[in-house]
């Protein structure tokens, strides 16, 4: 039997379309579910009282926001804290990571496995980093302090405001150096060597080939690193949650466990889902901004 | 020619990582006495990236009292029963067993429908592609602490919770953004030609993709597998709030229960502590390179 052109046409209409829900069906059904649907509700929870237990849920307007921006002391200090964090944190991390590339991008013997050793502590997840970190706060430090004498170790690191916010951030910086080091190696190592080698013969020191030579070369990778890191701490949270449980007294408590707290600690489903929902517009602000800044130094370059 | 076109793109993806992972030096000179120090510093540097994983180990082989009074130093006598011990109260035998089929189901699903997906999305030239393209892009920027809340409604609607099934699935949902992402860049290397070809050979749509594209995906793939197994292995909030009994839990809730359960008792939560993060090094040893590449190129993305 043959088909008459016609059908062979409308055959292939029909056909091009099943096979594309075919092959892309799955993947969108599923993040439908779990991502699109969930956040378009969360914005919806963010006008209403809802506090999860019972299905009774009212419209509230704008009140969730209010509180959170005018009433809402602790979310502020965890803004702040966040903040503060995210600041020290990147600064810190970046500067750890690029000396050890620098370190390990020169010609010594133990360099590989030394990569190996910085990138390792990366592996593992904040959580179990978190308690890690905990065992060396509690125990670790009071018997190096012991050993030693320094005052430094004998304080009670996570008991205290001040030391349990820089111990958060020494175990940011020791997770997180390994992986932006592995990207600062990688731009090193395409920075052309004649170019250094001709400022080397025009009399150029090493501080003064770094400034005006590496720096500027490698600047798509720093853009990378910067903003890989402030997404990170800005959403810090396993890490957080497993050191310090936002202790003492609240002190380190930021954003992402504020807003777990508020959800399914306090029960408040519908302030937590506002907070939620401010967090998403700045985690969102720097991730646009991001992406921005890296297209538009390709395009420069 | 197009089998000669293939060849030359998989020898370029398998050179451009490579680039990365340079391992010759980059300047070829003798060993100094300077380079010696830095050497020095830098060996002394890697030891005190360890301390924390010394601490950790050594102690989980004493008994409670030795690691009262004897912190620092190696065991007096170690003890292998902690671990036994550790072991038993753990469930780590099902506890890892969770964690292994949970990554690799994850892996599976991911893999296998988002390939599919991007593939269609980038060879339908149609304005729906660019806007589902648009969609799981857009996603990525979400924090999942802006999702969870309402996550857990609508997964109990969908019959999601309580089940390494239902975990899987919001994987896919939660990995497929950054998955079709980086298939999606991959998918446009490789020449039309081929797979038009092969449809006029006669073989179906299907057939193409699972005997033709795939193959030729497999360097992106084994990127993807690698970030979405660290991802998935170390995540720690989405099974909390979506694992219910304790037969169910992965490593990281065991851990951290665990270690909260017996936080008095140092010998066993130290012991329960190492077997965490026993499966991530053996996993990083043996994948080391392709976890480098992976962060190289992921990053430059």
């Amino acid at each position: 039997m043959t088909e008459t052109p016609k059908r062979i046409k409308r055959r292939r209409n029909w056909k091009k379309p099943a096979s594309f829900i075919a092959f892309v069906g799955p993947a969108i059904l599923a993040f439908v579910a779990i991502v699109l649907i969930p956040f378009f509700n969360g914005i919806y929870y963010s006008f209403t009282d809802w506090n999860g237990v019972t299905g009774q849920l009212n419209m509230v307007g704008l009140d969730n926001y209010h509180r959170i921006l005018f009433e809402d002391e602790q979310f502020r200090a965890s803004f702040w804290i966040t903040t503060k964090y995210t600041l020290v944190a990147v600064v810190l991390t970046n500067i750890v990571g690029f000396l050890l590339a620098l370190l390990l991008t020169m010609n010594i013997k133990t360099r590989n496995i030394l990569r190996t050793v910085f990138f390792m502590p990366n592996l593992i997840g904040g959580l179990i980093l978190g308690i890690i970190w905990q065992v060396i706060y509690m125990k670790g430090f009071e018997s190096i302090g012991a050993l030693t004498g320094w005052s430094l170790f004998e304080l009670p690191w996570l008991g205290d405001a001040q030391t349990a916010f820089w111990g958060i951030v020494i175990v940011a910086i020791w997770q997180g150096g390994g992986y932006v080091m592995v990207i600062y190696i990688a731009a090193l190592q395409n920075v052309p060597t004649d170019l250094l080698e001709a400022a080397k013969i025009d009399g150029a020191n090493r501080l003064k080939m770094l400034r005006h030579i590496t720096l500027p070369m490698i600047m798509p990778s720093i853009t990378i690193c910067l903003f890989l890191t402030i997404s990170w701490s800005f959403k810090v949270f396993d890490t957080n949650l497993s050191l310090t449980n936002g202790g003492p007294f609240k002190s380190t408590e930021m954003l992402a466990l504020n807003i777990y707290t508020e959800s399914f600690v306090n029960n408040n489903y519908g302030l937590g889902s506002a907070k939620a929902v401010i967090f998403f517009l700045v985690v969102a602000a720097i991730t646009v901004t991001q992406v921005y800044l890296t297209k538009k130094r390709e395009v420069e370059a | 020619m197009t089998t000669e076109k293939i060849e030359r793109i998989e020898a370029n993806i398998d050179q451009a990582p490579r680039q990365l992972l340079p391992q010759k030096p980059l300047r070829t000179g003798g060993y100094t006495a300077g380079l010696g120090l830095v050497e020095l510093v830098a060996i002394l540097l890697g030891l005190l990236y360890l301390v924390p994983f010394y601490y950790v180990i050594v102690n989980s082989f004493k008994s409670i009292a030795e690691i009262y009074t004897n912190t620092s130093a190696l065991p007096n006598v170690w003890l292998a029963s902690n671990y036994s011990e550790a072991w038993e109260a753990m469930n780590y035998g099902r506890v890892f067993l969770n964690s292994l089929l949970i990554t690799a189901g994850a892996n599976l699903l991911i893999v296998l429908f988002t390939s599919m997906a991007a593939w269609k999305l980038v060879r339908t030239k149609h304005w729906i592609s660019t806007v589902i393209f648009f969609l799981f892009v857009a996603a990525m920027v979400i924090p999942f602490q802006s999702i969870m809340i309402p996550l857990v409604k609508v997964s109990s609607v969908l019959g999601l919770l309580n089940s390494h099934w239902g975990l899987m699935v919001m994987y896919l949902g939660f990995g497929s953004g950054i998955s079709v992402f980086l298939y999606h860049g991959f998918m446009k290397s490789i020449p039309e030609e081929i797979e038009e070809a092969a449809i006029i050979d006669g073989c179906s749509t299907w057939g193409v993709f699972w005997r033709i594209v795939f193959p030729l995906l497999k360097p992106i793939t084994v990127t993807i597998v690698i970030l979405n197994s660290l991802w998935i292995w170390n995540d720690f909030l989405l099974p909390s709030l979506v694992l219910r009994d304790i037969e169910l839990r992965t490593i990281p809730l065991a851990t951290f229960y665990f270690f909260g359960q017996y936080t008095k008792q140092w010998d066993l939560a130290l012991a329960g502590l190492v077997l965490g993060i026993v499966p991530l090094l053996v996993f990083f040893f043996g994948m080391q390179k392709h976890i480098i590449k992976g962060i190289t190129s992921g990053s430059i993305k």
